[in-house]
């Protein structure tokens, strides 16, 4: 049952729980406590909104920054994370394989401003070695959401 | 001028979809319930094969039967689905959708005058198909009471001497019934007894809801009597690809191999490489299209019972089959009503056969979203036509 409603509410959190219920052929109080069980284990971490900002009057700028750092002795990279991700501005924080160590994203109001936190704040942290800065320009996709388009049902109304 | 047509083909009824499919056509704001193919796209890496073979310029006929790399697939499938195995040289046939085959399996069994079963409601092409295959067509009228299975006594009273051929078709479209393996073995005794054949159409063979789908050919001494139809349509989203196959003894699929091999030539290139990738890699997808399905059968289910509408569980297939009995009008007066005063659309039974009079045919190949807006409008219209019924 857990992966079918987490895959369910994955794209759609607002679904109401009677309906999911009844979709997975379950109680309704059986679902509700599954899903209080998720939320308390960490497995459910929150409920966000997939918000497409460039159709919006809101200037946002986004940027993807990967980030060499030097690991430290005893904490491998989860303390340089930590320094990171405190940033309220900091998205998300990924350690990674290959050329380099983390990936941060980032969202700020300018390009001045996200430029201004990798060089003030970033690149001035002891371990980090270098860092390279990529603004995202648009958005096709994100979450599983395709963003540039919308589906229309074009199937005939009427099939045998 | 001479008359140019042949009296059989202009004697054959319209389907009785048309007449809706006008009505609805003037009417831009309708939503529709009256779909019958997946609301998916074809999974990405499917049509991404597809479209790789036409960058290379594999963009010639295949051999008539197919690519034999297409049939291997099928026969790797089919093994892997119902643990019987068909000879890719020689019995298995690619086609342009289920549909060819039924009509090409029809010509080439049936001799004038002999009789064709066949038990409705049903997809709407066998019949027409058994006429112009100069076939006689003799209708079962399936039973709500049955769950609309075929019954082995209704079978047997049905069987004359001049019987030919049975058309089975579960997962069953309009109704949503399937059969069972206690089911089939049950008409599968009386089909041996009477030495007839099956062409059997299991299009909708991966959206069972109750255990695997069980091919009648499957069961002892079947194999040998019965053309196996199953197509891409349903199970991988693949409509528009138009690409099916009928698996069978080869006496018969040799001669079913020719008459395609002059009215087709070969089923699309494009679709035939398209489908290779599905069959290879497109397990999940299907387990997980089937998983959606369910989960709206469920929920449709449920809010038909709690607007108090008689229906039986369906297990198959992406539609529901409930009964309109209690409002005292007919499947055509209650579609044309619902779809005037609330602009839904539905598929009256009668589409699929007598017997689908006083029952509607609703397809939830629709997002959860259009289901509970149709659903909602549903309720209004049964609460008014009761509240009518009430004054009368």
């Amino acid at each position: 049952m857990r992966e079918r409603i987490l895959t369910i509410i994955e794209k759609d959190s607002r679904i109401d729980l009677k309906e999911l219920a009844v979709m997975l052929g379950k109680e309704e109080i059986d679902v509700v406590n599954e899903i209080a069980a998720m939320e308390k284990e960490g497995i459910i971490c929150g409920y966000h909104t997939l918000i497409d900002w460039e159709k919006t009057s809101i200037e946002k700028v986004s940027a993807l920054i990967e980030v060499r750092v030097t690991p430290q002795r005893g904490q491998g990279f989860d303390n340089i994370a930590e320094r990171i991700y405190n940033y309220p501005e900091v998205n998300s924080v990924y350690l990674i394989s290959g050329a380099y160590d983390l990936l941060v994203t980032l969202e700020g109001k300018s390009l001045k401003e996200v430029s201004n936190f990798v060089s003030d704040k970033l690149s001035t942290l002891d371990t980090v070695l270098s860092t390279a800065t990529h603004f995202i320009l648009k958005k096709y996709k994100d979450h599983g959401t395709v963003l540039t388009q919308k589906n229309l049902d074009e199937r005939l109304k009427f099939t045998p | 001028m001479r008359n140019p047509l042949n009296d059989k083909i202009v004697n054959v009824k319209p389907s009785g979809i048309r007449k809706f499919f006008d009505i609805v056509s003037e009417m831009p704001d309708a939503i529709s319930l009256g779909v019958g193919e997946p609301d998916f796209d074809t999974p990405w890496h499917v049509r991404d094969e597809g479209i790789f073979s036409l960058e290379k310029g594999k963009t010639f006929y295949t051999s008539n039967a197919g690519l034999m790399g297409l049939r291997q697939e099928i026969s790797a499938y089919i093994n892997r689905r119902q643990g019987i195995t068909y000879d890719p040289a020689k019995e298995i046939l690619v086609t342009v959708g289920g549909s060819e085959a039924i009509d090409v399996a029809l010509r080439c069994m049936l001799n004038p005058g002999e009789e064709v079963i066949i038990p409705q409601p049903c997809y709407v092409s066998y019949e027409p198909c058994a006429v112009m295959a100069d076939g006689v067509p003799v209708i079962i009228d399936l039973k709500h009471e049955n769950d609309f299975r075929l019954t082995p006594e209704e079978l047997e009273a049905a069987i004359t001497d001049k019987t030919k051929v049975l058309v089975l078709a579960f997962p069953n479209n309009p109704t949503g019934a399937i059969m069972e393996r206690k089911d089939l073995e049950a008409i599968a005794e009386v089909i041996i007894k009477h030495d007839i054949y099956v062409i059997s159409d299991e299009i909708y063979s991966e959206l069972s809801y109750h255990g695997d789908h069980v091919s009648i050919a499957t069961l002892p001494g079947m194999k040998e009597r019965t053309i196996m139809i199953n197509g891409f349509s349903k199970s991988y989203a693949m409509t528009g690809w138009r690409l099916g196959y009928a698996c069978g003894p080869e006496v018969i699929l040799k001669q079913m191999i020719k008459l395609h091999q002059f009215a087709i030539m070969c089923a699309p290139t494009t679709s035939q490489y398209a489908a290779i990738e599905a069959l290879r890699n497109g397990d999940e997808d299907v387990a997980a299209m089937r998983e959606s399905y369910n989960e709206r059968r469920r929920y449709l289910l449920h809010v038909f019972r709690e607007m108090g509408l008689e229906c039986f569980e369906p297990f198959g297939a992406f539609y529901v089959f409930p009964c309109i009995k209690e409002f005292g009008m007919t499947s055509d007066e209650f579609a044309i009503r619902f779809l005037e005063e609330e602009k839904v659309a539905v598929v009256p039974g009668t589409a699929f056969g007598d017997s689908g009079e006083g029952f509607l045919r609703i397809s939830y190949a629709y997002s959860l979203d259009n289901l509970k807006e149709a659903l909602g409008r549903m309720k209004r219209f049964i609460t008014r036509l009761r509240e009518e019924k009430d004054k009368n």
